[in-house]
């Protein structure tokens, strides 16, 4: 089972020691990920999903930040003790990232063909002329003529562009892609093409997906299984059918209740009450206990992991006892 | 109180650009009710952002009437405007752009009731802009905050706050819940229907997001290429889409239940210039069932009471099980 995981993260803790005090970003995260897996990583802003996915590649930025974990392998190797020159063959090569906002990530003074280019020149062992070559087979791969390497980004729409930043990270074939939120500047009928993209993309070239996302109903299209994440743990895991069937926390339920239902839209919507918590200062015990409608006094002293199935499990102290439900129903 | 709070006759927007004119708005028409919600719904480019702005006149319309309680808007002089200005605000796009960075987050707020001396003095300023905080939940500790220092949905919540300031009876809501997460989106929607009726609030509601405008709107204007493409009442627009954009854009909203496996319209392409369009269908280049009765711009028909749509096959369309046959035996 271990060779066959991409991704192994055990306890992850990353904090950054600003001057007003120490930001929790992620608390005892862990997470594995099977080769050819994906999984949806979902939460709100501030959850910690970015920094999680910046961990991987060690790029949170070091001061303010701090990351300790027991263990961060990547493909069976260490991250954590890696020295960077190592590191950087892996960035871009083996493990890359398609970041939310397509009209920053790309560099305005070159042409979209010379920055796919460069990636593939960076980590393979081909001359220029080739790498500008695979630099267009690439694009049209995303569905760009290839005539258009020579343009710059401000001459491409945003769906575009976005389909330029999933060249680049795809360009060098990565066994690993981190989409952080890649659709969410997009209109709708782009986002189902870039979604349809990447499962396209992704079963040719059976890469593995952390998926990234506040949308649920992006995860229920293109993941395997869900992580929910809140203030920086990951408080429900399982398959799709788990988690959007046979939901078990709290804040999931929360979530779920916030989405407008299409198919009845007189029905109020049941937000979750309060903010997400401060993450200089969190709250004791279970970080959700302040918004939530079943806390107890356990849950402000500890939280524990439940294993519900072998796929399923949930931090939630109150499943400790033997009939705690929660109001939503589960669909088998 | 049935009568039209609003109704906008012909309303045209062009700009001029090297290249040509921009037709940005081109000649829509609709009515809201008083106390009740259009939704206007559409992806970057249909021209919603702007039919929101010139109904304010922030935007100086090409052609068409306004027409707000009967008086038309294009008509007052620079004093009749700021006083009717008064009745009608604007809830912007982007909370970052939106708010200036210097002024605090009570400045902010104050900024209208000063400029329009609704309250004087400080203590009674201070007492406005406290109570306006609570309605829109912002924190009292946040009073003396500058925006750079709140996350996107409490920035977007000094922008309600600012809107109801003026206690208007008609807001443009301009995508106010796409930069919020999804607990925090149910919050607001709540928090305006709630706001709506207590004081009879009249929304033009921009959004792209379908489920939103769903659950908010009595009536939905869909958008493409600066035309209404239809219009209806909500539950008739999402029971029986009629025109083959609103199929599509129906159909690409992810959606978070498992059990709803759709059967997804991709539709080709993206958005095609606005400038200039010849006279055909805006839609006939992306269009499933486009043909050569497509080459004239259609006018909005009514195909049942309520549901008017703008597509010169809809009575073909009506069956399109058949259509579809008889295009896959084309292709053969």
């Amino acid at each position: 089972m271990e060779n066959n995981r991409i991704l192994d993260i055990e306890n992850l803790v990353v904090r950054f020691e600003t001057d007003d005090g120490i930001v929790r970003a992620v608390n005892g995260l862990s997470l594995q990920l099977e080769k050819g897996h994906s999984i949806g990583l979902v939460g709100e802003t501030g959850a910690g999903k970015t920094t999680t996915a910046l961990s991987i590649l060690r790029l949170v930025p070091d001061p303010p930040g701090v990351v300790e974990c027991e263990k961060l392998s990547l493909d069976g190797r260490d991250i954590i003790s890696m020295p960077i020159k190592e590191l950087e063959q892996i960035r871009g090569k083996d493990v890359s990232m398609i970041f939310q906002d397509p009209m920053t990530a790309l560099n305005p003074v070159f042409t979209v063909g010379e920055q796919i280019a460069e990636s593939i020149f960076l980590h393979e062992d081909v001359s220029r002329a080739e790498a500008t070559r695979r630099a267009i087979d690439m694009l049209e791969l995303v569905g760009i003529p290839g005539e258009r390497a020579n343009e710059y980004p401000h001459q491409f729409s945003g769906g575009m562009k976005q389909r330029v930043v999933i060249a680049i990270a795809l360009a060098c074939h990565p066994k690993l892609l981190i989409a952080d939120e890649p659709t969410t500047a997009l209109d709708v009928t782009i986002q189902a093409q870039m979604l349809d993209l990447i499962r396209s993309l992704r079963e040719k070239y059976s890469t593995s997906l952390i998926m990234i996302t506040h949308d649920l109903g992006i995860v229920a299209e293109i993941c395997d299984e869900v992580a929910v994440m809140y203030a920086g743990s990951i408080i429900e895991k399982g398959t799709l059918e788990d988690v959007f069937n046979r939901t078990k926390h709290p804040y999931t339920e929360g979530l779920f209740n916030s989405i407008p239902n299409l198919n009845d839209r007189k029905a109020m919507l049941t937000p979750i009450q309060g903010f997400t918590p401060d993450p200089t200062d969190l709250p004791s015990g279970c970080a959700f206990w302040p918004r939530c409608p079943y806390a107890c006094e356990v849950c402000k002293k500890e939280q524990k992991d439940i294993r519900i199935s072998d796929t399923h499990y949930v931090r939630c102290s109150r499943y400790e006892e033997k009939d705690f439900r929660i109001n939503r129903k589960e669909i088998s | 109180m049935d009568e039209n709070l609003l109704e906008v006759k012909n309303l045209k927007k062009f700009f001029k650009t090297k290249r040509g004119t921009v037709h940005a708005v081109d000649d829509i028409s609709f009515s809201i009710k008083k106390g009740k919600t259009l939704g206007l719904v559409g992806e970057s480019g249909c021209g919603k952002t702007t039919t929101g702005r010139a109904i304010l006149r922030l935007t100086e319309p090409t052609g068409g009437q306004i027409l707000f309680n009967g008086r038309d808007i294009c008509r007052l002089s620079k004093g009749g405007l700021k006083k009717a200005r008064r009745d009608m605000q604007l809830i912007f796009q982007d909370p970052y752009s939106s708010l200036d960075p210097r002024k605090t987050v009570s400045q902010i707020i104050a900024e209208p009731i000063i400029a329009n001396h609704l309250s004087r003095g400080k203590d009674k300023i201070d007492e406005r802009v406290n109570s306006l905080m609570s309605t829109v939940g912002l924190a009292p500790r946040l009073f003396n905050t500058y925006p750079h220092e709140l996350d996107g949905g409490r920035r977007q919540r000094v922008g309600i706050a600012r809107a109801l300031a003026m206690e208007p009876q008609f807001i443009v809501c301009d995508e106010p819940v796409s930069a919020l997460d999804v607990s925090i989106q149910a919050q607001i929607l709540n928090l305006l229907k709630t706001l709506q009726a207590e004081m009879g609030l009249t929304f033009i509601f921009i959004t792209h997001d379908l489920s939103v405008v769903n659950h908010f709107s009595d009536e939905i204007a869909v958008m493409y290429l600066g035309k209404i493409v239809e219009m209806a009442p909500s539950e008739e627009l999402f029971a029986n889409p009629r025109h083959p954009y609103t199929q599509a854009l129906l159909s690409a909203i992810p959606v978070p239940d498992l059990s709803a496996k759709r059967e997804r319209i991709i539709i080709k392409g993206e958005i095609t210039s606005p400038i200039d369009p010849p006279d055909e269908c805006r839609f006939y280049k992306r269009c499933n069932y486009a043909c050569e009765a497509c080459r004239k711009t259609p006018e909005l028909e009514e195909v049942c009471p309520g549901h008017l749509v703008a597509c010169n096959r809809w009575e073909e369309l009506e069956n399109t099980d058949t259509v579809v046959q008889d295009q896959e035996e084309e292709a053969k």
